[in-house]
Formats: C-alpha cells, structure tokens, sequence
C-alpha cells in the first residue's frame, strides 16, 4: 500500500509551508521526497523549476533529535555542511558564516562548547543554524520542536521567525501542533491519513511580524478551530460526538 | 595525580601482602606455591632473560594486535554496512571464535614449520580480531539514520559519511573492543609459546620454570605478563583519550 497518495503539495517560492496531520500518515516520507533521499514510486517533485532527482546541496535539514556530533564543537558541527558543499572555503569565511547565525539564534559563547554541554532547546538552535549554514533554497524542518517543553518551543517559534526574516529559504515544516503550524507557516496543509493525500489547505493571512499575542486573537482562535476539525476528519472521526 | 595513583598501587600492595600470608599461614613450601618474597630473586637471577624474553612476547602481541586491528574493523565494516555480509559472516566468525585456539597451535605450527615469529604473531592476530570485528560491525549498523541523512541530503558520498560520521561515531565501541582484545593477544602469543618446543618470550621462560623445577621463577613470569598486560592496557587507555576522549563525559 503506498504511504503517499494523490499528494499534491505547492510551496511558493520563499513561503513557509507547515504539514500537519494524523500520526504515522506519512509525513517523514513527504520530508524525504524533497530531500531526495527517497524516489517516488510514481509522480515527480519539483523544486525551483528542477525536478528532484537525487540528494542537492541546496536543501537543508532539521530533525526532532539535533543529531549533533558529539565529538565536534558547536562551531564545528554548523560549519559541517560547508565542509561538503563548499570544500574550497576559507576557513575564516566559514568560522564567521556559522557566528552569524550562533548570534542570531542566541548561542554567542557556547560555540566552542560540546553538545552534551548543552540543554535540548540551544541543542536544537545549533542544529537549526548547521541547517542553515550552507544558504539553502529549501528548508526541511521534520518537528525539530517536537521534542522540547513547551516553553522553550515557543522560544524557539520565535527564533525561527527572526531566522526567517534575516535568511532567504523557502521552508516546509512538518509538525503535530497546530498553533505552531499557524505561528510559522504562510499556509497550512492538512493531510488525510493512510495512503495521505492533501484534505485541505489553509492560507495563513496573519500580519508577517507576529508575536505568539496572534495566537490568542479571535482569528486564530478561529483558524486553530478549523484545522482541528480538519484533523479529526483526517483521523477517520467525524466532528459529531468529539 | 596522587590521587589517582594512591588507590591502585595500595590495592596491589594489599594484593601482595595478603599472598605473602597466606602462603606463610599454611606453611607451604615454595614448590608448592612461591610467595611475593621468592620473586625478587627469581627476577634478579634471571634479569637479562626477563628482559629479552619480555621484549619478544611484547612485540609480538603487538604485532597480533595490530594486525587484529586492521583486519578487525575491515571485517567490521563490511559486516556493518552489508545485511547480507553481516548475515553470511557471522555464523562463521562466531564458529571460528569458539574454536579453543589451543588446537589451533599443532596446526598452524605444522604448516608454517620453524616460522616461530609469524606462528605467534598469528596466534595473537587470531585470537584478537573478532571483538573488534563485532563492536566495529554493530557500531556502523546501530547509526541512527538522522546521522547520515544531514551529509547524505547535501550529496555526500558514502566515503565522506563513513570518515565524518561513522567512523569517529564507533570509535568508543572501537576502543572498548581494543581493551579485551589487548588481554587476549597475550593469552595468543603465550600459547604458543608455552604449547610449541623451543619457545622463545616469556611463555618459554615459563615452561623452562617448570622443566627445572623453579616454581619462583614460573610465578615470576606470570607477574611479568600481567606486568606487560597493565601496560598494554593502559597504553590503549592513553590512545582512547586522544581520539575518543570526547566519549569521556565527566572529563567534559
């Protein structure tokens, strides 16, 4: 049985795309496609006008587990995909690439700090800059927030927005929590469950510079509402009797 | 410094001396069992012996483990990167490991005859490589697949992986393998020392102990090989510190 059916799924070139949708639907697959990681069995995946072929070094990735390596710095574990997509770099250039962004995700001073020195929420932050370092077009995020307390989430909701504001990608997040997908994304795809296919897509038409105070406006309150009834479709239940 | 000296040192201090009374509360002669007292002399007498003797069981245990250590983690890639390498070696890796290699020594010393050096050094080897093999392979498979997905979703080739990721990330395992394998090259090389005629190292001295009667002497030498595999031991504990010593998380 396929894991992706009938999947059509558009990002705008620089928009932010959250995928949102019930347990076990397929999801990590879907980050996989665009990474290249994965051939589709049938279909095609586009991006930027080139269809995916294979792994590019013009993506970058996150995941829910910082995958950092123990043995390198947190300096040296951003500067790690620069070693593959652009050996010829000075090293200078590289060392000051990967500052810039430890300054903008808050980590000036632990650079040189190992990630076991850490805790979860500036392990994901390093992770989140080592995505970034190589300026990629696509962003793959697979819920690098999943794992963290919910206030340290939303620490990192905004360093993601601040992220985005200063660095050019185009981004697809995947995520279980709604008020994420609506903080970050400029739309919203809801998948069905097994074999998943799109079951809706919201457009997220709330102001770019937004505080986490959005979330608590009537017209999130509104679009959080839908998505969730979304979902419980998508689970199989129907809104009656939940 | 003191106090990570202190410690060991009183623990073979204690070690000594409740030897010493137990072989005096018994009354036992030293042919029946030599005391810590009857090793000084027996290492005096025989100091240039100890010395050459020491040096040949050494390098040749060494020479086996360096061996064991190349062949090791080859063995171990390919069982950790294949499935189906890993399925079709393991029945015999675990066959040829349970072989007690004391049969093996009538064997190998029948087809490579007189070749006492390399006999020994084969021995050391054969005895050694497979915990490497093992902790190699099952380091390399058990990589959690995020690990290679950050290099392999730039493009990276499967070589840059291995030398980035894999390689430094099994390197714990690597060293733990290389401390039980240090122990046992020495029980190798001394096997064939001790089972083969006109031995040389240690293992002879030993069994020239026993011909003659100079039980001090065979105790003496088994003092020399612990001796000798405390310093190969911590000689491997020296070259995890520098390559693995980030795996050390009190050391930070």
């Amino acid at each position: 049985m396929p894991v992706l059916d009938g999947l059509e799924v558009s990002v705008p070139a620089g928009s932010f795309a959250a995928v949102v949708g019930p347990s076990g639907c397929g999801k990590s697959t879907l980050t996989k496609l665009v990474a290249g990681l994965m051939k589709p069995d049938a279909g095609v995946v586009w991006l930027h006008g080139e269809r995916v072929q294979g792994p590019r070094k013009t993506v970058g990735m996150a995941f829910q587990n910082p995958v950092l390596l123990e043995w390198r710095s947190i300096l040296d574990n951003v500067i790690l995909p620069l070693e593959i997509v652009a050996p010829k770099m000075p090293k200078a250039d590289r060392i000051a690439r990967a500052m810039e962004l430890l300054d903008m995700v808050g980590l000036l001073g632990f650079e040189h700090k190992r990630p076991s020195e850490l805790s979860g929420g500036m392990r994901q932050r390093a992770s989140l800059c080592r995505s970034l370092v190589h300026k990629p077009e696509v962003l793959i995020l697979d819920e690098p927030f999943g794992a963290l307390d919910a206030f340290t989430r939303e620490d990192l909701w905004q360093t993601m927005r601040d992220l985005r504001r200063a660095e050019p990608f185009t981004a697809v997040l995947i995520t279980h929590d709604l008020r994420e997908s609506v903080f970050l994304g400029d739309q919203v795809i809801v998948l069905s469950g097994r074999p998943a296919r799109t079951q809706y897509v919201m457009d997220i038409d709330l102001p770019e510079d937004r505080t986490l105070d959005i979330l608590f406006t009537p017209k999130a309150a509104d679009m959080l509402h839908t998505l969730r009834d979304q979902i419980r479709i998508a689970q199989g239940r129907d809104g009656a009797g939940h | 410094m003191l106090r990570k000296i202190a410690p060991p040192l009183l623990a073979v201090l204690l070690f000594l001396a409740s030897w010493e009374l137990l072989v005096w509360a018994n009354g036992w002669p030293n042919y029946k069992m030599a005391s810590p007292s009857d090793l000084p002399p027996a290492f005096w007498r025989y100091k240039e012996l100890f010395l050459t003797m020491g040096w040949q069981t050494l390098w040749r245990t060494v020479a086996g483990l360096m061996l064991a250590v190349v062949f090791g983690t080859l063995m171990g890639m390919v069982i950790g990167f294949s499935r189906i390498a890993r399925d079709a070696l393991y029945p015999l890796l675990i066959g040829f490991n349970a072989i007690p290699k004391a049969t093996l020594v009538p064997v190998i010393s029948l087809i490579f005859i007189g070749q006492h050096d390399f006999n020994t050094v084969l021995m050391a080897f054969m005895i050694s490589f497979f915990p490497i093999a093992v902790s190699v392979g099952i380091g390399l498979s058990t990589l959690e697949p995020e690990y290679r997905d950050i290099l392999r979703a730039l493009g990276a080739s499967r070589f840059t992986i291995f030398r980035k990721i894999a390689l430094p990330k099994t390197l714990p395992e690597f060293f733990g393998a290389l401390k039980v394998s240090a122990t046992l090259a020495f029980i190798g090389t001394n096997l064939v020392e001790i089972v083969s005629p006109h031995g040389r190292g240690l293992g002879a001295l030993f069994k020239s102990g026993e011909t003659n009667g100079d039980y001090p002497l065979m105790f003496a030498v088994l003092i020399a090989l612990a001796f000798l595999g405390i310093l190969l031991y911590y000689a491997v504990i020296f070259l995890e510190q520098i390559f693995a010593g980030w795996a050390d998380r009190e050391g930070g």
